[in-house]
């Protein structure tokens, strides 16, 4: 095939691929007229920021992307100290049962936590008997959940960038005199920070994205739901505010778009650096 | 170091993601397990009623219903399809990008990305609102306004199929692009001086060299498309007309919350495992063929 034939074909693939998210954004900015028209047009000559407006006071979006913001943030917080003592313990000793818990790392990556929907939601009340915070309702519960489905996964990842700082230096700042706690924190902390980035992305976009436990947990206090379930209360059988939804997906979509583009190269390198190990 | 003193430090580092594991992991999965095993209904969760020890009647249960066969059935369907498009279309694109200028492989990357990249309930609302019947732009295009595409079970299917595949190809395309620009030129030219054809070689180096990447892209494939939740939940209304678009996770889901059978879900969600499970040893088995060492 000429090349520019390829080349061509790739540019109109791209474009049907991108077509969505532009349809999104576009509508987005619609007025409402042009939304519900019964001949929609991919362009618009009034944008506005009406559906914007609408989402964010009539729906309360603000608030419910600020709880969002919060679950993602302390889970990747969390699992980020977490996983980095996980792995250095996982690749810096040799211990016993150090096989078997790599083998029970990897089985439970596969359990599919949606199974796991029943037991959580009676472990989470009854947790919440005792502390709040952390039970159904509250945010806590879904910054549990989300903290131990990203952590298999965060701990198998960072292992590969642990062994790859050389035991040498290690050595070295011993001799240097640094204590085991400042070599941890000063040298090998550092070290692994791009593999430290591919896995926080992952564990911020599951957290964000999730909508199950979101829906499963948070059941009456309308205060703490999360973006992917507000934007549900949205979409009702008949009467859509499509604007509105197309407003709040946008909002939705523009902070993982971000990261993503932000880190792609590193996270690309950080797969590497995992499947490498 | 001693050896115990090795074993003693590094159960410190650990005991953090042990808590967290063994607490909300390894404990829900025993609780899955025995919850499967009751009569688990709402006066037992509210009402303090006695929990009536079942066995294994909820999986009888299961067992004799014809809807969990025609739910199993579906799922598995689902899952094929969402695959084995997902994996053509990955595969197609990969190759094509091997071919094509910098900034054309570019925008191909940067388009994927975003679909990569759109949370699952966002991309599923668009795409309800691109197909919607009356004011979709893709009815518009086709000229057939007022057709609704979830309306009919299969048509449904496939627009969620579509979705899927949509927001699944990237993490594929991607990542047989990698495998193919990692095969060392000096291989291709050897095989070209040797005077194989493209296709020859496309077909005896490039895809045996590939192998264990295609592997490990199909597996996590099947893994991933045989659990779709919110898809399906958002774009069918929590599993169509009748529950006709069900898949497992939603039929567990609906059985244990909005029919308040919770030991039916879980023995549902014990099904859902096992088979995933079972999925999981071949992906054991085909990552340490690659070469990855525990």
């Amino acid at each position: 095939m000429k090349r520019w034939l390829t080349e061509g074909l790739v540019l109109i693939i791209a474009a049907v691929v991108a077509f969505p998210l532009f349809w999104m954004v576009l509508s987005a900015f619609k007025p409402e007229d042009e939304i519900i028209s019964a001949d929609p047009v991919p362009w618009t000559t009034r944008p506005t920021l009406d559906s914007f407006t609408r989402a964010l006071t009539v729906a309360n979006f603000g608030r419910y992307f600020m709880n969002s913001i919060i679950v993602a943030l302390i889970v990747v917080a969390l699992s980020i100290l977490i996983s980095f003592l996980a792995a250095t313990a996982l690749t810096r000793f040799r211990f016993r049962s150090r096989t078997t818990l790599l083998i029970m790392l990897l089985v439970v990556q596969m359990v599919p936590v949606e199974a796991l929907t029943v037991p959580l939601f009676f472990l989470m009340r009854s947790v919440g008997d005792s502390v709040p915070v952390f039970g159904l309702n509250h945010l806590g519960s879904l910054v549990l959940v989300h903290l131990a489905f990203s952590l298999p996964f965060a701990i198998w990842m960072l292992r590969g960038f642990v062994a790859a700082v050389p035991v040498e230096l290690e050595e070295a700042a011993t001799l240097d005199g640094a204590s085991r706690f400042r070599f941890l924190w000063q040298v090998l902390f550092p070290l692994v920070a791009p593999g430290l980035v591919a896995t926080s992305v992952l564990s911020f976009i599951h957290a964000w994205n999730d909508f199950l436990f979101a829906k499963t947990f948070i059941i009456s206090a309308v205060e703490n739901q999360t973006l992917p379930l507000a934007l549900q209360v949205f979409v009702k059988p008949d009467q859509n505010d499509w604007g509105a939804i197309m407003a709040g997906s946008t909002l939705m979509t523009i902070p993982v778009l971000i990261f993503f583009v932000l880190v792609q190269r590193r996270l690309v390198s950080g797969l590497a650096g995992a499947v490498k190990g | 170091m001693t050896a115990k003193g090795q074993g003693r430090t590094a159960f410190a580092y650990l005991a953090p993601a042990l808590l967290v594991l063994g607490g909300l992991l390894a404990y829900p999965i025993y609780q899955l397990v025995l919850i499967s095993l009751y009569d688990y209904g709402q006066e037992q969760v509210s009402g303090g009623a006695p929990l009536e020890f079942l066995g294994l009647g909820n999986y009888q249960n299961l067992l004799g219903n014809q809807q969990f066969w025609g739910v199993l059935g579906q799922t598995v369907a689902f899952a094929a399809v969402c695959v084995v498009g997902t994996l053509l279309v990955g595969a197609f694109l990969a190759i094509l990008a091997t071919r094509v200028r910098t900034w054309v492989r570019m925008t191909l990357f940067l388009a994927a990305l975003g679909a990569w990249s759109t949370p699952a309930v966002a991309g599923s609302t668009i795409w309800l609102f691109l197909f919607d019947a009356n004011f979709g732009f893709v009815n518009e295009v086709l000229g057939i306004q007022g057709f609704s595409w979830t309306f009919d079970k299969w048509t449904a299917f496939g627009l969620v199929a579509a979705q899927v595949i949509w927001c699944s190809f990237p993490f594929v395309m991607v990542t047989l692009f990698a495998g193919i620009k990692a095969i060392p030129g000096e291989v291709l030219e050897a095989a070209a001086l040797d005077g194989a054809s493209a296709f020859r070689t496309a077909w005896s180096v490039t895809l045996p060299l590939l192998k264990p990447i295609i592997l490990v892209v199909t597996i996590q494939s099947i893994i991933w498309d045989f659990k779709v939740f919110t898809q399906i939940y958002v774009m069918t209304n929590g599993g169509g007309i009748a529950g006709r678009n069900l898949v497992l996770n939603v039929y567990a889901y609906q059985q244990a919350f909005a029919a308040s059978e919770y030991g039916l879900g879980a023995a549902i969600g014990v099904v859902m495992t096992v088979l995933l499970l079972g999925i999981t040893m071949f992906y054991l088995r085909a990552l340490r063929r690659s070469g990855e060492v525990l």
